[in-house]
């Protein structure tokens, strides 16, 4: 037996924040995009209730436009952990015509997932949706409370939030709001990483270097892909590529790379010249391209 | 990794955004993306410079406005510490917003202006670390390049800072004064040369001076539960653990407890996290507690050392700041939460505002949005609390609205 416990501050407050979505809602869930941030919540969750099992499912709003390799890691990840995961689908929403699919060159279902995860949220009647945004991804997400009230048109208020005094937490809602909650607000994408190698939590095999056929368009290193819409001239070549973050195909940029560990990838973090949402697509389109889509409902 | 969090507050005329810009600058913390978009703003408003103070506020209207309306965080690390700063607006309108800030932090950094020196600013910003108790606090004296470095005007700002530190009933804060220039960098992270007859530390070799000693509240161990662990499997099948955070002193294997408001009492068997055992564990850490007897524990209840047993009361007196734009009147009831426990409370008096200059009380009948006073509150069902004063985290309240369900105030057990 280990004698003193020594804490990790960020993980402490994390699983603290875990414990108060149990014990103050009813029905919360965890959305789950097969990324390292929400993986990593996964083994937070898991620690916070142990040696209870995770006592809420785990759902993906899936684009439909994945990277093979995610699907593989999250269908391994909830049976080995014996996790109830629902799964939503944009395609669904746009064969029921809720949903209209973007056309052209920038063509992406990223703001898309909007729609489909507010009707999710409706029809399970979820109260909670925990989520692995950190405030340090973008400048709108710098404001964003741990338990964050949206309105029964998900909305988010961002001018008349909630205050949210030393730890403690107030989830109390009306019927038809709910409450987007926000466990890893404080880490960075190192403290992830450093995270993930103390852990040793497996991750998706596309966070590694590999090589991938790509093209390159406005200085960003886009997947060649069925999803992805490509002009004629535009060139495919084979680089050594990994990715920062996993979303969808068609708005996730690569970046070129020859760190093929975590321990390589935690160095290259620390040296990095460009920021981990700068290979985001969805964010290059206007300066407060986040704080809209906040407002409407996205994650 | 250790963590430190620093709260800020001010407006954009005292250089705060451009000494957090200048920080992450500093310390390499702003990705060249971002310092490019900088360097194009800066260039588009007809500057030759940087203009840090762009690196910081968040929303639309906040840039439009060129102000801080909310609270941001803002996140930034050396090979040693991560550092989280709460960045907060300084106006008088935005104090609720700065006691949230300062809530959530270690330490705090007062900005002055040199040529303006202590201002009613500096009193409120002062007032709020007191009410608060943040025991590390930094008084950066900036724009130094704007009164030619002058160490007179450096003493003067000292001078009269103390002065107003002597009205303050908080003897522990440590307050340590730098002379800074955050547009050119001179004392942030590199030792002025400007400045020779100053011989202290920068403000980011303090900050990485600091340790976790110097926040650590000395107070007797409080450990509110949040829930229940029963995995009811064949495995676990009798297993009963109590999760929670430990505040105050640590709890060790074998200590007796008792727990309220019940006041049974029990040893405690074992203390968990995640898949190991600790024979003790301190302030801030989120464990899982098993007690050596079967006695009923629920959400809201609190287990303390059977020797440091809190005052049981059915009335407080405490210091509110409001919060809300409904103002705080006498007869009304909301909700106070206290650690996890919410119990129906009634507002029975509002005995005075104070001035965040520190004068006198002032007799009023209710408390508007931004307001701090004294205030008498009667609850349905007695708790056992500390004072803030002796112990943060079991001397202090939240009062949630019945019928909006917003956070209206916070409050600070005398």
């Amino acid at each position: 037996m280990s004698s003193i416990l020594n804490q990790n501050t960020l993980e402490s407050e994390a699983i603290y924040i875990f414990r108060e979505v149990v014990a103050q809602f009813e029905n919360p869930v965890l959305l789950f995009s097969g990324g390292k941030d929400s993986i990593t919540l996964v083994r937070l969750a898991q620690k916070a209730f142990y040696p209870a099992k995770i006592p809420f499912p785990l759902m993906h709003i899936d684009t439909g436009h994945n990277f093979p390799e995610t699907i593989e890691f999250r269908n391994r990840l909830v049976k080995e952990l014996g996790l109830n995961l629902i799964v939503r689908r944009v395609q669904d929403d746009i064969d029921k015509g809720i949903s209209i699919e973007e056309k052209g060159k920038y063509s992406s279902r990223n703001s898309l997932q909007t729609n489909t995860l507010l009707n999710a949220i409706e029809e399970f009647k979820f109260d909670a949706c925990i989520g692995g945004a950190r405030r340090d991804e973008e400048k709108a997400r710098a404001k964003e409370r741990i338990f964050s009230v949206r309105n029964d048109f998900g909305e988010w208020d961002e001018k008349n939030q909630r205050p949210e005094v030393f730890d403690m937490l107030n989830g109390r809602i009306d019927i038809g709001q709910n409450v987007r909650v926000f466990p890893i607000s404080n880490w960075t994408e190192l403290d992830v990483w450093s995270y993930i190698e103390s852990e040793n939590i497996d991750i998706p095999s596309i966070y590694f270097a590999h090589d991938r056929e790509i093209f390159e368009r406005d200085g960003l290193i886009w997947t060649a892909s069925e999803y992805v819409y490509k002009e004629d001239h535009e060139t495919t070549q084979t680089k050594r590529v990994r990715f920062r973050t996993v979303g969808d195909i068609t708005c996730t940029a690569a970046v070129e790379s020859d760190a093929d560990t975590v321990q390589k990838i935690i160095q290259e973090v620390r040296d990095s010249a460009i920021s981990e949402r700068g290979a985001r697509i969805d964010d290059k389109r206007s300066e407060a391209a986040m704080e809209t889509r906040k407002q409407q409902g996205y994650f | 990794m250790e963590v430190l969090k620093i709260a800020t507050a001010g407006s954009v005329d005292d250089g705060k955004s451009t000494l957090i810009g200048r920080l992450l600058y500093d310390t390499k913390s702003l990705t060249s993306d971002k310092i490019e978009a900088i360097d194009r703003v800066s260039k588009k408003n007809g500057l030759d410079y940087l203009d840090f103070s762009l690196a910081t506020d968040g929303l639309v209207a906040e840039r439009e406005q060129g102000i801080t309306i909310d609270v941001a965080h803002i996140y930034f690390s050396t090979p040693k510490k991560s550092y989280i700063i709460a960045d907060t607006p300084g106006h008088i309108e935005y104090t609720r917003n700065m006691v949230t800030g300062a809530s959530t932090s270690q330490t705090s950094i007062i900005l002055i202006d040199a040529r303006k020196g202590v201002i009613e600013q500096t009193y409120r910003h002062f007032f709020i670390n007191n009410l608060l108790r943040i025991k590390e606090v930094i008084v950066a004296v900036n724009k130094m390049d704007l009164v030619n470095y002058s160490e007179e005007v450096f003493n003067e700002i000292v001078q009269d800072f103390e002065e107003l530190r002597a009205k303050s009933d908080f003897k522990d804060q440590k307050i340590t004064f730098i002379p800074v220039s955050a547009l050119w960098g001179e004392n942030i992270a590199e030792k002025s040369t400007a400045m020779p007859w100053y011989n202290g530390q920068t403000i980011l070799e303090h900050l990485e001076a600091l340790k976790a000693e110097d926040f650590e509240e000395q107070s007797q161990a409080r450990f509110s539960v949040q829930t229940v662990i029963r995995p009811k499997t064949d495995e676990f099948h009798d297993y009963r653990g109590y999760a929670g955070k430990i505040s105050g002193n640590s709890f060790r294997i074998g200590d007796e407890i008792t727990v309220l408001p019940s006041l049974t009492t029990s040893t405690i068997k074992d203390i968990q996290f995640f898949t190991e055992s600790f024979n003790e564990a301190p302030a801030g850490s989120s464990v899982t507690i098993s007690l050596a007897d079967d006695i009923n524990v629920a959400r809201g209840d609190m287990l303390v050392k059977s020797n440091e047993v809190p005052q049981e009361t059915k009335v407080l007196d405490a210091m509110v700041c409001w919060m809300d734009n409904k103002a705080l009147v006498p007869g009304t009831k909301y909700v106070l939460q206290h650690n996890t426990n919410g119990i129906l409370a009634k507002i029975d008096k509002v005995e005075g505002h104070v001035d965040t200059n520190f004068g006198a009380e002032e007799e009023v009948s209710s408390l508007s949005l931004n307001d701090i006073g004294s205030v008498k509150i009667k609850l349905s069902k007695p708790i056992f609390a500390d004072s803030y004063h002796d112990n943060r985290a079991n001397g202090r309240f939240i009062l949630v609205d019945t019928l909006t369900n917003t956070t209206a105030g916070v409050g600070f057990i005398k």
